[in-house]
């Protein structure tokens, strides 16, 4: 068991023959993960690093049993190749583009979302990867090691520090889920995190969040509701922001009261969630919390 | 991107939301002519003399060692003249600009809608923004015009009223109406107003706007209804299909180190702290200017380098981050994944020599991908650069720095 994908996923690359798309191909290839081909429009029936390329995302269903995608398409044409991807009925639709158009985000999140049975995970986000069996993403894949530790996080190179830190703790992760770091992302926190609340090989959660929204809150909220079924520490970048300026992140804007870290650090702590002040506590609480979990 | 009043009506005017109309004038000199032109083009008596900075409080803003407010009557043309040369080129403070305030560069002449008539004048709240909860587009109103609707939404939250808009039909003409019903409008002014968020809707999507906030939404005492100020940002995410909103940039209003980090193509904002920061990633620079808190010093600087941390790119933020002169330490946290350390600390080291002389303490903190060789290269440079990998450990650097 793992969440969104393991070693049966059967993965396209949209964009595949672009330069980022080429690239992170080639590395997921190397951690040896099921791609079966990817979609550049145009290039169908040609083959790209040893695998098949099709026109749409439709023939490489067809063609190649695709259930999960990978986007690399430039932000102008993204949002279109979502659509698409969930049009053709693949389940995981993971888009890694950073830079697409909120309105464009807009239309496409509520065109995924009557869609039964599927899932968009970011855009703007570094993938999903579950240790040993499949990385779909841009993280560096060395430093997931397989263990029990639940990964949720909004930005890229802090999830690959966050899985650093449990790692040298002498812990694994079960899945890393980067959700990204946009104003509208196809699944959120409290939907992440209650994925690896019901999977049975993640024994604790690590929740990294940002300033901007209310995802962190909801998800503490849904967290305490259901009973605190697992620990979780969390993290909440953004401390020392300021007010109305984005930090990097389309997503991270501190809007009014309630989106500033201290009050997203607050009530997850009134939500039982461990939560760390220094980014670099992460590993060392996890340890301690699953320890006194089993004491 | 955030854009003047003026520019943010002329926007909306194309999409035929009904304004208050004015001229735009940059010196004194202009300024009488246009307040007549104005007058003779709407047959308005008095003119409204608007400062055109990106801030808000204009109104009961003052220009610095005068009474002067950012927005002021003039009676005639003179007048009004007179009233700009006030606010042009000097500093305007309010309580959105802090103490150092903004220099007022340009001035918006409009017409006085503010006339007696038949009906009671109203003043409405209008915006049309981005529900990140519900994943679309809301229209936010209240009878509470003129008031900051932070202020209404902590005082009285039942007075904003809300309609959601589906993604996929867009704003339909019910909705519209039912805005206006509920702000207790009827007759000309009922149906003036469900035109005028109809338009307002139209314009948000046309120009890929992130909010449009028109406060006051003003209902004249013949019923019509007008943007008198306008409040626009508008999605730089979006420009590639905008060439000519991109160009609304408007430098001086933005801090002069950020501007000249943008042309870098850094992601760079500017603090007040004594500790400057050069990261990969944004959630993790984010990260990292709490951790120069916790360590007792303060960021100077948001600065995300991006993936690739070159030696050109960390060059490039050095430079940026040694022309901020409360700069005490820098730190440098790089993770390396699909980067390698060894050729990050190769850039730190060339970007360090071609720079030449820095005066202030480096910390490189490189983990990930060969880390131990970045560090072995960073402590054989001969520079006075302080190497790290463990994050508490660059965290205990940055205190050892700022104590000695």
């Amino acid at each position: 068991m793992s969440v969104l994908v393991n070693k049966d996923s059967k993965i396209i690359v949209q964009g595949f023959t672009g330069k980022e798309g080429s690239f992170h191909a080639e590395q997921m290839i190397e951690y040896k993960t099921n791609v079966v081909g990817g979609v550049t429009p145009g290039k169908g029936g040609t083959t790209h690093l040893g695998l098949p390329v099709f026109n749409t995302v439709l023939d490489a269903v067809k063609g190649a049993e695709a259930d999960t995608s990978i986007i690399f398409v430039p932000p102008a044409y993204a949002a279109d190749a979502i659509m698409e991807a969930a049009d053709a009925g693949i389940k995981v639709i993971i888009a890694i583009t950073e830079g697409i158009p909120v309105q464009d985000m807009v239309k496409a999140k509520a065109y995924v979302s009557d869609k039964k049975d599927c899932r968009l995970i970011g855009p703007n986000c570094p993938g999903v990867i579950t240790p040993d069996e499949a990385k779909v993403g841009i993280m560096p894949g060395f430093v997931f090691k397989k263990g029990k530790i639940g990964i949720v996080s909004k930005s890229g190179t802090l999830t690959y520090e966050a899985a650093d830190q449990v790692v040298k703790a002498g812990l694994g992760i079960s899945t890393a889920i980067g959700i990204g770091g946009d104003p509208i992302i196809g699944t959120t926190t409290k939907e992440a995190v209650e994925l690896l609340m019901n999977d049975p090989e993640t024994e604790a959660i690590v929740m990294i969040g940002e300033i901007g929204g209310n995802l962190e809150a909801n998800a503490a909220h849904w967290i305490k509701k259901t009973g605190n079924k697992k620990p979780v520490v969390g993290f909440i970048a953004g401390q020392t922001a300021p007010k109305g300026k984005r930090m990097g992140h389309a997503g991270a804007i501190i809007g009014g009261a309630d989106d500033t870290a201290e009050a997203k650090m607050r009530i997850m702590r009134e939500c039982g969630i461990h939560v760390v002040e220094s980014p670099a506590n992460i590993g060392q609480t996890i340890k301690e919390v699953l320890e006194t979990a089993k004491a | 991107m955030n854009i003047h009043e003026y520019q943010g009506k002329e926007l909306l005017k194309k999409y035929g939301v009904a304004i208050q109309e004015g001229i735009v004038v940059d010196s004194a000199d202009k300024a009488a002519d246009a307040a007549k032109e104005l007058r003779t083009q709407t047959g308005t008596d008095w003119i409204v003399v608007k400062a055109q900075i990106h801030a808000g409080g204009r109104g009961k803003g003052t220009v610095v060692g005068t009474d002067y407010n950012g927005v002021m009557l003039g009676k005639s043309p003179e007048d009004a003249a007179q009233k700009a040369e006030q606010l042009l080129g000097n500093v305007l403070v309010t309580h959105q600009t802090g103490e150092e305030g903004k220099k007022v560069n340009k001035v918006l002449l409009a017409q006085d809608v503010y006339y007696k008539g038949e009906s009671e004048i109203k003043e409405f709240y209008v915006a049309v923004l981005l529900d990140r909860d519900k994943n679309c587009n809301v229209i936010m109103a209240s009878r509470e015009g003129g008031m900051d609707i932070e202020e209404v939404a902590e005082s009285n939250p039942d007075a904003i009223i809300k309609e959601w808009i589906d993604p996929k039909l867009g704003l339909q003409s019910f909705q519209a109406q039912k805005v206006a019903f509920a702000l207790g409008l009827k007759g000309k002014a009922l149906k003036e107003m469900t035109k005028f968020i109809k338009s307002l809707y139209a314009s948000y999507i046309g120009i890929d706007a992130s909010q449009v906030e028109i406060n006051p939404a003003f209902k004249t005492s013949d019923d019509r209804v007008l943007a008198v100020d306008a409040k626009v940002n508008l999605d730089d995410n979006a420009f590639y299909r905008h060439k000519d909103l991109a160009e609304l940039r408007d430098e001086s209003e933005e801090s002069p180190l950020e501007v000249e980090a943008s042309k870098f193509g850094l992601n760079y904002v500017k603090l007040d702290g004594n500790v400057g920061c050069m990261v990969n990633g944004a959630g993790l620079a984010m990260a990292t200017m709490d951790m120069i808190k916790l360590a007792g010093g303060e960021p100077a600087n948001f600065l995300d380098v991006g993936g690739g941390a070159s030696a050109e790119t960390v060059e490039k933020g050095f430079r940026i981050i040694l022309k901020d002169p409360n700069v005490k330490a820098i730190l440098i946290n790089i993770f390396g994944g699909i980067v390698r350390c060894d050729r990050v600390a190769n850039g730190v080291v060339e970007a360090y020599k071609n720079i030449g002389q820095i005066n202030v303490p480096i910390i490189v903190r490189l983990q990930g991908t060969n880390a131990e060789e970045g560090a072995k290269i960073i402590k054989e440079s001969g520079l006075n650069v302080i190497s790290a990998i463990v994050l508490k450990e660059a965290a205990d650097r940055v205190k050892e720095v700022l104590a000695s």
